[in-house]
């Protein structure tokens, strides 16, 4: 693409306005080399538009380009630093939609820096008038940048032998109502819930330092109810302390006090921004204490199929730029979540390798080089008597918190801890002795609820609640299930 | 009370039949049995003695080869806790797959919680075992029964 006319016989550098098509932002040639970011956008241009033009917009708003040629682009070795739509495919059976695939050069971005990644990429493109919708699909990160980036403070690994717990999913629980309580009947909750059985109790997403309950009392409270526990159990127990707030400092601050009392875990809201996130992880990682990230308010822009950015992208960034632990859907609880599009959010987490798959939205191969596994949470609208769809879908390296389903419990919280505890623990026994344990499941609930009137209870009581809805976030080939 | 570190602490006491079962299930994921014993339960104690070295490559046709250890590492310390480990050296692992506890002392005193007042009313807490404050090897003898749940 050196040529400087295009076909037209237009001189590429006249002063003007030149499709980005063939300015050098689409072509059809192009190999990407091992060193690229590569970024699948789902494009649908309005009505009239070339979909290749549109790719090559996309591509040229989000590296080199604006809206007309500029002549100090023959000052720069620009075609090094164009982003090159290279492949443009219609999306079957969506009419309208294409999948464009986009090469940008490793040299476009500051090393270990999410908000520059994400200012380039979905900087500016997503309010283009020429399309209609877009969204941000998946990336392919090159092994060159991910090793820019430190990865999770602490990870899957170093977190299981940290707590001392192995080869079963750990279980957590939301405080619940959950705003309104005062710090001391906060502790309550949070005792309870460990003591009966549950690994860790946490802030939901708006607890932060209301009227109601400053976050200086809730930490004192909560820590009391964590040492208590753990001294009635032997076992290591946390509470995810909250420590967003409206500044860095106020956040430093929440987090020194919930370190210097011993906590084993803080967490942070995906809303504070990503900036403030690696701020987090860097603490974090200094300071030995885990990290959990509440995904607040991805949904307003990861749900719907045509615009926004898809979760398991966002989940890349979060492993780059380094949590523990961070929400990615239960499949059959209360929030959206398709199977096979959950999955690949889990993969991005937990694999080293994760191979491209139509089945679950994944577009790129991406190796992560050992970065360490960011430990998966399952949360709203789960109950114990789910617990064999939930080890089949999400497997054992996941926490799975039950909050309405273990302080909604008729025998109180600590039965609705130990209903759930020992719901998982039959599950796993069962599953290692080489039960089905999906199709198996109802059966070897009822059995472990024979020695355990709280699973009994818990069983009765959320018997037929589930959540069945159609997810708006599909994958786009649907595997035809084999007959059973 | 009842210690419930382990994977499988809030079922009923598992059966030999049921270890092996288990044993069964790791090796044939080709993970490494191990056989640990302690009488300082503190959840930070992360060495408890090891009951000899972990039996690697051992085909899941002989897990009695490894029931053999736990039967035999709790006869010597009936007075102990004794945990079965299965370990998985696998790349990106690393590290412990499955854990539970096979073998408890009759009795199980716990833990007490000791809290000293710090600063602007935070507290330093530290759990302590009530056994240990008797020395290494005779900290659970005797018990008259079964621990509670």
């Amino acid at each position: 693409m050196n040529a400087s006319t295009d076909e037209t016989g237009r001189d590429r550098w006249a002063a003007g306005v030149t499709p980005y098509a063939e300015m050098g932002y689409y072509d059809a040639d192009y190999e990407p080399k091992d060193t690229d970011v590569l970024a699948a956008f789902r494009v649908t241009p309005q009505p009239g538009v070339d979909p290749v033009e549109a790719a090559a917009a996309v591509a040229g708003e989000s590296s080199t380009a604006t809206w007309t040629v500029v002549w100090t682009d023959r000052l720069t070795d620009h075609e090094h630093y164009q982003a090159k739509a290279y492949d443009v495919e219609p999306v079957p059976g969506r009419e309208g939609e294409y999948i464009a695939k986009i090469a940008y050069d490793l040299d476009l971005f500051e090393e270990g820096s999410i908000a520059n990644l994400t200012s380039s990429i979905i900087g500016n493109v997503f309010g283009f008038k020429a399309l209609r919708a877009l969204r941000l699909e998946d990336m392919r990160i090159p092994a060159h940048y991910v090793k820019t980036f430190p990865g999770p403070p602490h990870g899957l690994v170093m977190e299981r032998e940290y707590l001392d717990k192995f080869g079963r999913p750990l279980l957590g629980a939301t405080v619940k109502p959950k705003l309104g309580l005062s710090a001391r009947n906060y502790g309550r909750v949070v005792y309870e819930a460990l003591r009966g059985g549950l690994d860790f109790t946490k802030d939901d997403e708006n607890i932060n330092s209301q009227p109601f309950m400053r976050w200086r009392d809730r930490y004192l409270y909560a820590i009391e109810g964590v040492n208590r526990a753990s001294a009635s159990t032997g076992e290591v127990k946390g509470h995810y302390m909250n420590v967003t707030a409206a500044t860095m400092e106020d956040m430093y601050e929440r987090a020194e006090l919930a370190r210097e009392l011993g906590s084993v875990i803080i967490m942070v809201d995906l809303t504070v921004g990503y900036t403030a996130l690696q701020s987090m992880s860097n603490w974090a990682r200094r300071n030995g204490v885990l990290l959990h990230l509440h995904r607040a308010g991805h949904g307003t822009y990861t749900r719907q199929k045509t615009h926004g950015v898809s979760f398991r992208v966002i989940a890349k960034w979060c492993r780059l730029l380094g949590v523990d632990h961070l929400h990615a859907g239960t499949v059959v609880g209360k929030l959206e979540g398709d199977p096979a599009i959950v999955r690949g959010y889990y993969d991005t987490l937990r694999l080293d390798r994760v191979a491209a798959n139509p089945e679950t939205g994944v577009q790129f191969d991406q190796d992560w080089v050992s970065t360490p596994a960011v430990m998966p949470v399952a949360s709203g609208g789960i109950h114990a008597g789910q617990m064999h769809q939930l080890l089949h879908h999400l497997g054992e390296d996941v926490v799975l918190q039950f909050g309405g389903g273990t302080i909604g419990h008729p025998m109180g919280i600590a039965a609705g801890a130990t209903a759930n505890r020992v719901a998982v623990e039959a599950m796993i026994q069962a599953r290692n002795e080489g039960r089905d344990v999906l199709h198996e499941g109802p059966e070897i609930l009822q059995r472990a609820a024979g020695d355990c009137p709280e699973l009994r209870a818990a069983l009765q009581v959320w018997k037929d609640i589930t959540f069945d809805f159609e997810a708006t976030d599909t994958p786009d080939l649907v595997v035809t299930p084999m007959a059973s | 009370m009842r210690i419930t570190q382990g994977t499988f602490s809030f079922l009923p006491d598992l059966s030999d039949e049921q270890i092996a079962s288990q044993i069964r299930y790791a090796l044939g994921r080709g993970w490494a049995i191990s056989v640990e014993h302690t009488d300082d339960p503190h959840p930070r104690n992360a060495y408890w003695e090891l009951w000899g070295q972990p039996l690697f490559d051992l085909d899941a046709a002989h897990a009695e080869v490894a029931m053999r250890e736990v039967r035999a590492c709790r006869e010597a310390h009936p007075a102990a806790y004794v945990k079965l480990i299965a370990y998985d050296a696998s790349r990106g692992r690393q590290t412990t797959a499955l854990s539970f506890i096979v073998g408890r002392p009759p009795d199980e005193p716990g833990f007490r919680l000791e809290r000293r007042d710090a600063h602007d009313r935070t507290m330093r807490y530290g759990l302590h075992a009530y056994a240990a404050d008797r020395p290494a090897g005779r900290r659970y003898a005797g018990g008259d029964g079964a621990g509670a749940r």
